[in-house]
């Protein structure tokens, strides 16, 4: 299994797109992972869950942007290189 | 002049008509170069080879003032030392915008007698006693003062050996290029990336509120390439026989000093709750962190030496 650094810059693109799409009306609520549902009380012992689902939220709302620019320059990249 | 201890070319006898052009730039005047040496921290000059650049670009200008009489080379040397200088400035700046110079120098502030003891321990560790990692009013001490402390040069260096190595075994047995020298790096490099990656989720999602760095990860992700080192140069010597013997060896020993290390760090940490059912599945979950930590050392040491023997 020879990995190359692109392949690594390959797997994080696609991975982060992977969480970026979990919308988090139509399905993190429906199957109860839905950011605030998961905050249960004000320790400091958040659980692996809760931990978990800030994660999400916080790679949605952080990688927005620089998901989107990434994306268009990779678009752009492989409609030009194959 | 007084020709300090430290210039490894100092003792080879010089003729007196004066040196060759490169010469001044390979001992570091330490007679006049307090200034500068205090700015380089931690760095053992008498370790390394060769003075570093920022030494010789500042030391030549001072040692070499009476060496050269010709106005105009001395002007040159000078513009071109002030030039070297300017640019160390601005690469300094944009490094350290991304890495933290500071918590980087601590990692390399090693010497001899620190890495040939860790060599050792890396190797054997199943004599070692204490393994604290010793601190001086809240702050870590160096490598150089600490046996138990990580450092990034043993790992560096290793994994350049390794690379050396690989591409020595690959030479041996014809089946050598150099794409397939890349190959290897980035593989190395890329699965190193993976398992500090893990090992930060999973502190992260444990809310283990642990010390450790990304740097520190990287340490301890980085010894294993000494192990691999040991198993390669065993499988070229011995065969096949050697090969997995040194593995055996090798893996248990990293396996101990994983655990041992990480036990001190992961395991001691605090958790500032008093709750009693929430403390017991903690333990457990680091626990398994260090033993999963552990077991993914001898695979990593199988799978990217295995393709080295054949």
């Amino acid at each position: 299994m020879a990995f190359t650094l692109y392949s690594l810059i390959q797997t994080a693109i696609l991975c982060t797109n992977a969480i970026a799409v979990l919308h988090e009306e139509r399905f993190l609520s429906k199957i109860g992972w839905a950011a605030d549902q998961g905050i249960g009380g004000f320790g400091d012992e958040p659980g692996v869950k809760a931990q978990l689902l800030n994660l999400i939220r916080s790679v949605r709302t952080v990688m927005r942007v620089p998901l989107i620019i990434v994306n268009s320059v990779c678009i752009v990249l492989l409609l030009l290189f194959g | 002049m007084d020709l300090p201890h430290h210039g490894h070319r100092a003792t080879k006898p010089r003729a007196r008509t004066g040196p060759p052009a490169g010469d001044p730039m390979l001992f570091d005047d330490t007679s006049s170069g307090g200034p500068q040496m205090t700015n380089q921290g931690y760095y053992n000059s008498g370790y390394m080879s060769g003075p570093p650049a920022a030494g010789a670009g500042a030391g030549a200008g001072v040692g070499v003032n009476n060496l050269f009489t010709d106005p105009m080379a001395n002007a040159a040397v000078m513009y071109g030392s002030s030039i070297a200088n300017q640019g160390k400035d601005i690469v300094n700046k944009e490094i350290s915008r991304f890495v933290s110079m500071n918590k980087l120098k601590y990692f390399f502030a090693v010497d001899t007698k620190y890495v040939i003891k860790k060599l050792m321990l890396l190797m054997f560790p199943y004599t070692h006693q204490d393994w604290e990692v010793r601190y001086h009013r809240d702050t870590p001490l160096p490598p150089r003062h600490d046996l138990n402390a990580p450092d990034l040069y043993i790992p560096s260096m290793a994994f350049i050996t390794y690379l050396l190595l690989a591409g020595m075994a690959l030479g041996i047995q014809k089946r050598f290029s150099p794409e397939v020298l890349g190959l290897c790096a980035s593989t190395a490099l890329v699965w190193m990336v993976i398992e500090v990656f893990a090992m930060l989720l999973s502190l992260y999602l444990l809310t283990v509120h642990s010390d450790l760095s990304t740097f520190d990860l990287i340490a301890y992700s980085g010894y294993k390439y000494v192990g691999m080192i040991f198993t390669v140069l065993c499988g070229l010597l011995f065969g096949s026989d050697g090969y997995f013997v040194a593995l055996a060896w090798s893996s248990c020993a990293l396996m101990y000093f994983i655990v041992r290390s990480l036990k001190m760090k992961i395991l001691s940490s605090l958790s500032s709750d008093s709750m009693g059912a929430g403390a017991s599945a903690k333990p457990r979950f680091r626990l398994y962190i260090t033993m999963a930590t552990a077991i993914f050392q001898p695979v990593i040491i199988y799978w990217l030496t295995s393709h080295l023997v054949r």
